[in-house]
């Protein structure tokens, strides 16, 4: 390095071409639209083909963490809308999970199935907005605006329900706020209908068989399941690489264990692999979502847990009954406590493994939150899948990855 | 008297507690016979100091020197193959020490074990990561977070904060809006630790909102149409800014970079 940093002069810090050997090292990122985010890649080439990848992060940090120990349960979950800021719901679900598993509750029956619609229209969106992106990356820009307009079709549905289009905060601890809005049932069966039609006529009928992307894909970004799992791949990047286990099943939560669905597994261990991996886990999405529907209509209308010493009474209780609003002031004011503990509750995001580590001394802040999330160790792997692969390839295996990096930094 | 703010713990408080309050515990399971944890638990053996089930998970209190070992035999004989989390918790207001857990996954039989130590003030654990390559990173993030040393990490740098960071943000003691060199890091780095008193605090930030200024953006918390005047009778200040941005170097009088 002949040309140090310093205040006043400029640095190209993208090049640096004086070294002794042959190889060169380039700087992808943060700010390259391939990369997802802010994720900033120190790689060293040798010609085209990578030597070394040094994945450097922290460039989106906003200390999640640390605000978890300094707000109250329920101010906290607002801010798990930035964690995966694709799919925010599943966040907010992993959450309050676990702060319900901690406080022993459960939420009711059509709370129950509501939320478990939310994080499925989540997981569909999210997918989406990979298939995307990726498409986009490797140069499929077609499918980039068709995924996109059935995926704003999606955020329409989240937004008939919670009012926002990307933060939702679309669960409490202990339930969810509201109840479907009138029609949204039938919407979500159209939309089920139509992310089923263009899944299988526009993009599988794009790409699946696409010479071009069957070259770009194939092959690229092989992870061995070993690998995957000492790694701590999780979701479709561990399934991608033939391990079957997906959270919703083996550990199940909510209402997975009533509904009827499978498993998708790709044994080619490549990034082609997982894109069918993708599509065929928005298939069973939108089959869950079509058996949720007859089950809300046999629900009973409760979306809150009862449990007053943690959650506030129904509105009409606060307005009516004294009791219930003194408990609410208390619980608005000083928030919950929850019992002394820790908890650790894994969730099935469409990104993967996304849980929360909860360390409760009983106060009404957390006293340490740490979130698990599946982003954060799949940008670990690329220091060590991008090596011996091409530079052509290395987005391709990034957009492969689908990292977010609101979780990978938080 | 001024009111009393322990200096070892600057988090969120709850502003009023029942004195007679005592919190009540999650339900702690014994390890019952035959099943998948009581083969774990056989197998670690007298390493163990304490183990219980929580919320459905063996936890497993061990030494923690002993951490490579437990783990290489969970995860060899146990099949433990994944380490989903790695991280640790700030006791040291208490103990003077910090708590690490590992979070294990066993896919076959679907269920997680969490590996629990402590460990003093400057002590150093040994690094997991020829066991489970996730380790990497999480034992990054830690050391980054909280200052705790990884003894054969392979890289064992910052993650997540800038390399020349001073203070780690997670311990107990860090203050959420950040410590002095939080606040003044860009003006360190950009123009060197003599020019904080050039700058001053009230340039410091340029995101920071005026009192009275409601043209740009009206008061946080406090919201009140465009333009209205807020003032109360006060008299209005200009607003200043900063000078390092609006100065002309070569025409003004005050030369700011003595050192050249």
């Amino acid at each position: 390095m002949s040309q140090q940093p310093n205040k006043l002069t400029p640095f190209f810090e993208n090049l640096n071409f004086e070294r002794d050997d042959n190889t060169m090292v380039i700087n992808f990122g943060p700010q390259h639209p391939s990369a997802h985010g802010q994720l900033r890649l120190v790689l060293e080439l040798d010609g085209e083909q990578v030597v070394k990848a040094y994945p450097d992060i922290g460039y989106l940090h906003r200390g999640i963490e640390k605000m978890a120990e300094n707000m109250t349960y329920n101010e906290f979950l607002p801010t798990t809308d930035r964690l995966d800021y694709i799919a925010s719901t599943s966040n907010n679900y992993a959450y309050a999970l676990a702060v319900e598993k901690l406080l022993g509750i459960e939420a009711p029956r059509r709370a129950q199935v509501i939320r478990t619609m939310l994080l499925e229209v989540n997981r569909v969106i999210s997918h989406l907005f990979f298939l995307a992106t990726h498409a986009l990356d490797v140069g499929a820009m077609s499918v980039f605006l068709y995924a996109f307009r059935e995926r704003e079709f999606g955020m329409d549905l989240m937004e008939d329900y919670c009012g926002a289009r990307l933060t939702h905060s679309a669960v409490r601890i202990g339930g969810v706020p509201l109840d479907l809005p009138a029609g949204w049932l039938e919407k979500l069966a159209a939309w089920c209908d139509k992310v089923d039609h263009e899944v299988e006529h526009t993009y599988e009928a794009l790409l699946t068989e696409n010479r071009i992307w069957k070259m770009r894909l194939e092959d690229v970004g092989v992870i061995s399941a070993e690998e995957a799992l000492s790694w701590g791949c999780t979701g479709p990047m561990l399934r991608g690489s033939g391990v079957k286990y997906d959270i919703r099943k083996e550990e199940p939560y909510e209402l997975y264990s009533e509904l009827d669905f499978d498993i998708p597994v790709a044994e080619t261990c490549d990034s082609y692999g997982r894109y069918r991996l993708y599509m065929e886990e928005m298939k069973q999405s939108t089959r869950i979502l079509r058996q949720l529907i007859p089950m809300y209509k046999k629900s009973e209308p409760r979306l809150m847990a009862h449990a007053p010493q943690y959650i506030s009474a129904p509105k009409e209780e606060i307005m009516t009954q004294n009791y219930a609003l003194m408990q609410h002031f208390v619980l608005v004011t000083q928030g919950m406590r929850p019992p002394k503990g820790e908890v650790y509750v894994p969730t099935e995001s469409p990104k993967g493994e996304l849980g929360f580590y909860i360390k409760s001394e009983g106060e009404p802040y957390a006293y340490r939150l740490k979130c698990r999330a599946p982003s954060f160790f799949h940008t670990g792997l690329l220091q060590e899948i991008l090596v011996g692969t091409y530079i052509a390839d290395v987005v391709t295996i990034i957009g492969s990855t689908n990292i977010v990096f609101g979780e990978v930094d938080r | 008297m001024r009111k009393y703010t322990p200096k070892d713990n600057v988090q969120g408080k709850s502003y009023y507690t029942d004195r007679f309050w005592v919190a009540p515990r999650v339900p702690r399971e014994e390890v019952e016979e035959g099943s998948h944890f009581e083969a774990v638990v056989n197998a670690l053996g007298n390493q163990i100091k304490e183990s219980y089930i929580e919320v459905g998970q063996l936890v497993v209190h061990i030494d923690a020197s002993e951490n490579f070992s437990v783990l290489k035999t969970l995860r060899d004989e146990c099949g433990y193959k994944q380490c989903s989390e790695q991280s640790a918790v700030d006791y040291l207001a208490q103990d003077g020490e910090f708590e690490l857990f590992y979070q294990l996954l066993n896919h076959t039989e679907a269920k997680r074990v969490r590996v629990v130590c402590r460990i003093k003030k400057g002590e150093a654990i040994e690094s997991v990561v020829p066991l489970f390559k996730s380790a990497n990173f999480a034992e990054r993030e830690m050391f980054d977070m909280f200052g705790i040393k990884v003894n054969n990490h392979p890289y064992l740098k910052r993650i997540i904060m800038p390399d020349d960071w001073e203070g780690h943000p997670l311990l107990k003691t860090y203050p959420l809006h950040g410590d002095e060199f939080a606040s003044w890091y860009e003006v360190d780095k950009i123009f060197g630790k003599e020019y904080r008193d050039i700058i001053g605090p009230e340039n410091r930030d340029p995101a920071k909102i005026e009192r009275y200024d409601t043209k740009r953006f009206s008061r946080v918390g406090y919201e009140v149409p465009f333009g209205a005047d807020i003032s109360e009778g006060e008299k209005e200040q200009a607003i200043e800014y900063s000078e390092t941005i609006l100065v002309n170097y070569n025409a003004g009088t005050k030369q700011l970079d003595e050192r050249k």
